[in-house]
């Protein structure tokens, strides 16, 4: 089955071409079929490679499919590579995006872009599978801009709004910032080893100078910012809430925000090799961790939240990359893929039951009214929360471990990231589902629980949320850490932590009094004292107006980047197009015409005349002959 | 030397007959002077011809010389003919007339 891993693609694509030439004409129902149908063989196939892949002594498969540049030194065969880092991928991509198809099917029941949007889906998990799948950057980096354009496409979903358009157009030149640095690695390794197949790079990383790979790595990392929106590139994330739902839940939580996770911990020879790439990795996920969370503390659009929260959790991947816990980060991609996507496709139930009001100030109580929805909304807030035994204790924990051993300031920042995330996710557990409702009476009668194909998903995702833990048991426990041992063949292990049980048991100790803490505090704030969040922004406080208005970010790079640009932009265009092309090109159209004119005298008609000119003309020639003698 | 007269005079004669059809072609309005004009330098050119045959004892220019009459001959023919149309519809034969296609 594993010769056959080219098949895993190759559905989703016909899912994406049977939709978008027929989309409309098949209908809603065979159209949302066919996508669903497309992803879940997807699934299948990559169990049974994955299962193939367990049971096989020789952990890197590598299929070659055809030979796709051949030009001198520059050889790059298309060929993918079938390993535990990217069997594991595959299967949270393709089974995560088949739950989510089912979502989308109720959830876009109403739209009139109904096979449109399948047909995105399906093309935005081709070319995430390519990404994962390749063997050599350039066919992950085809994947990275595939999965650009798609988040454009269906971020700017509803295009006739334009503030989304605008959302779209953001996140993707943000993205291509990042791209710009992603490239800059990729040619970089090119000139160094030759090659850009991984095979052929990471073996010969050791003879090359550090300096190099640290640039690599580096550069490598802006684009890794870039695409898992870390600081200074991240402001597209929560603009990017403006598409329905499921992309948010789908592209912007499970998938394509992990990409530059997978990025890093494919390249992770290079970071182990570069100290300083790896601590700038680990300090500017810590940095965006905490600041994030602080954002999502004051923000009360249900989505935003979500958002700024999915920010923060990658910030929390990146200090796990960036201090050598690999298969910790992948635990944690892992674990949050389940919880995050339920989040949203939870949240998207709220705002299907609310009619479209996404501002949990006009919710409240609705725990009685979608009882589905309301319980794996709460076993999700539990699991990001970081309480034993969920899925997500166990995997921030081991992050948290691996930081503490390599320096306790960033493990300290982490920690009160964490216990901020508790703080913002339960805030917005209990103002939306407890109390009472805030909302119109329209919307009250409105209220229902969503159908089925959307609270199925919700069901399966909130059991993996619930005991995904089981992947990645802590080693000091004496329990197998599957996910290590998993991803043994893929990265370099580091060495064996040093900290005694008795450290151990005390930061996981600190890490769930300080979620228990911080639920309870939430539970005072917004339970017992029932504090409502500001209705107006002019009743919030200076520090509380500066952190709900994102830092001022957003006006900041408008002031900074955006402004200086239309000014060189206009400037350029009254210079260059106007005056001089434009000058240029009816330059020479007036020059033709002043010739015309001045030309057109010798059209006399006059017979003697035009006698006269040829006589001259023969006697000038007839001069010329004897003086050039 | 041809009968006692140097070639120069020959030469002479032709290139003044010549220029003197040239001018008229250019300066004159009639058409029919213009047909004459044009004779005038077809004429001046056989004298030349024949003068140098002679003096080279070669034939080839008087037969040349044949030639060229011929051709004068129906060039002549087809301008009268050309002559009369303009006559019938622009009833003068004013060569300044003929500007229709000025500018």
């Amino acid at each position: 089955m594993i010769k056959l891993i080219a098949l895993v693609p190759l559905f989703p694509l016909l899912g994406f071409l049977i939709n978008g030439f027929f989309g409309k004409k098949i209908g809603k129902g065979l159209s949302g079929s066919i996508a669903s149908v497309s992803v879940l063989a997807s699934f299948i196939i990559s169990i049974l490679v994955f299962v193939e892949l367990q049971e096989s002594e020789q952990k890197s498969h590598i299929v070659n499919l055809f030979s796709w540049i051949n030009s001198g030194a520059l050889q790059i065969p298309f060929e993918f590579l079938v390993d535990p880092l990217s069997s594991l991928f595959l299967l949270i991509i393709t089974g995560i995006g088949f739950l989510i198809h089912i979502y989308s099917v109720g959830y876009m029941h109403e739209d009139e872009g109904f096979s449109r949007f399948f047909t995105y889906l399906n093309l935005f998990i081709f070319f995430m599978l390519l990404l994962v799948m390749g063997n050599n950057y350039l066919i992950m980096f085809v994947g990275w801009e595939g999965v650009g354009l798609c988040s454009y496409l269906l971020i700017g979903f509803w295009f006739k709004n334009t503030a989304y358009n605008n959302a779209a157009r953001k996140a993707f030149v943000m993205n291509r910032i990042g791209d710009l640095g992603f490239l800059l690695g990729i040619i970089l390794t090119f000139v160094t080893f030759g090659s850009i197949s991984y095979n052929e790079v990471f073996s010969n990383a050791g003879t090359v100078s550090p300096a190099i790979i640290t640039s690599i790595a580096l550069l490598l990392f802006i684009g890794a910012m870039g695409k898992s929106a870390q600081i200074p590139l991240y402001t597209w994330l929560p603009d990017a809430m403006a598409g329905p739902t499921p992309v948010s839940a789908l592209i912007h939580a499970a998938t394509m925000v992990t990409a530059g996770i997978y990025m890093i911990v494919r390249s992770n020879v290079f970071y182990s090799i570069s100290e300083v790439a790896s601590e700038t990795v680990a300090v500017v996920g810590v940095i965006t961790a905490l600041f994030a969370a602080t954002i999502g503390l004051f923000q009360n659009d249900i989505k935003k939240i979500l958002a700024y929260s999915t920010v923060s959790q990658l910030g929390l991947m990146f200090l796990g990359l960036g201090v050598g816990a690999y298969s910790s980060a992948v635990f944690h991609v892992t674990t949050h893929a389940f919880f995050k996507a339920l989040l949203f496709l939870g949240a998207g139930s709220v705002i299907h039951a609310m009619g479209g009001e996404q501002d949990i100030r006009k919710m409240g109580g609705l725990r009685g009214k979608i009882k589905i929805t309301f319980i794996t909304m709460l076993l999700g807030t539990i699991a990001i929360s970081g309480l034993p035994p969920f899925s997500g204790f166990f995997s921030k924990d081991e992050i948290l471990a691996h930081t503490y051993e390599h320096s306790k300031t960033l493990w300290a920042i982490g920690m009160f990231a964490s216990i901020l995330t508790a703080f913002y996710m339960f805030r917005l557990l209990f103002l939306t589902f407890f109390g009472k409702f805030r909302g119109t009476h329209d919307q009250e009668h409105h209220l229902h629980e969503s159908p089925a194909s959307m609270t199925i998903p919700l069901i399966i995702l909130a059991a993996l949320s619930v005991v995904g833990g089981a992947l990645g048991l802590p080693e000091f426990w004496h329990l197998p850490n599957w996910m290590s041992d998993n991803l043994d063949s893929v990265i370099i292990r580091k060495s064996p932590s040093t900290m005694s049980h008795e450290t151990e048991w005390l930061l996981m100790g600190i890490a769930v009094a300080g979620a228990i803490a911080a639920i309870y505090a939430t539970w005072v704030v917004f339970m017992k004292n029932k504090v409502m969040p500001a209705e107006t922004e002019q009743q919030l406080k200076p520090w509380q107006k500066l952190i709900y208005n994102k830092y001022y970010v957003d006006e900041m790079y408008d002031l900074l980047i955006r402004k200086p640009l239309d000014y060189l932009s206009v400037a350029f265009h009254k210079f260059l197009d106007l005056s001089v092309i434009d000058g240029i090109v009816n330059g020479v159209g007036n020059s033709v015409k002043a010739i015309g004119s001045s030309v057109r005298y010798f059209q006399t008609g006059n017979i003697g005349f035009y006698v006269m000119s040829m006589t001259m003309g023969v006697v000038l020639i007839i001069l010329l002959t004897f003086l050039i003698k | 030397m041809i009968n006692g007269i140097s070639i120069n005079m020959y030469l002479m004669l032709s290139a003044i007959i010549f220029i003197i059809g040239a001018i008229g072609v250019m300066a004159r309005r009639n058409t029919i002077i213009l047909f004459m004009c044009i004779e005038l330098m077809l004429n001046a050119v056989n004298l030349l011809l024949v003068a140098f045959s002679t003096l080279h004892n070669d034939a080839s220019g008087q037969v040349f010389v044949f030639f060229v009459m011929a051709v004068a001959a129906a060039e002549v023919a087809v301008g009268l003919a050309i002559l009369s149309m303009i006559y019938r519809n622009l009833k003068s034969i004013d060569s300044d007339l003929l500007g229709n296609l000025k500018n």
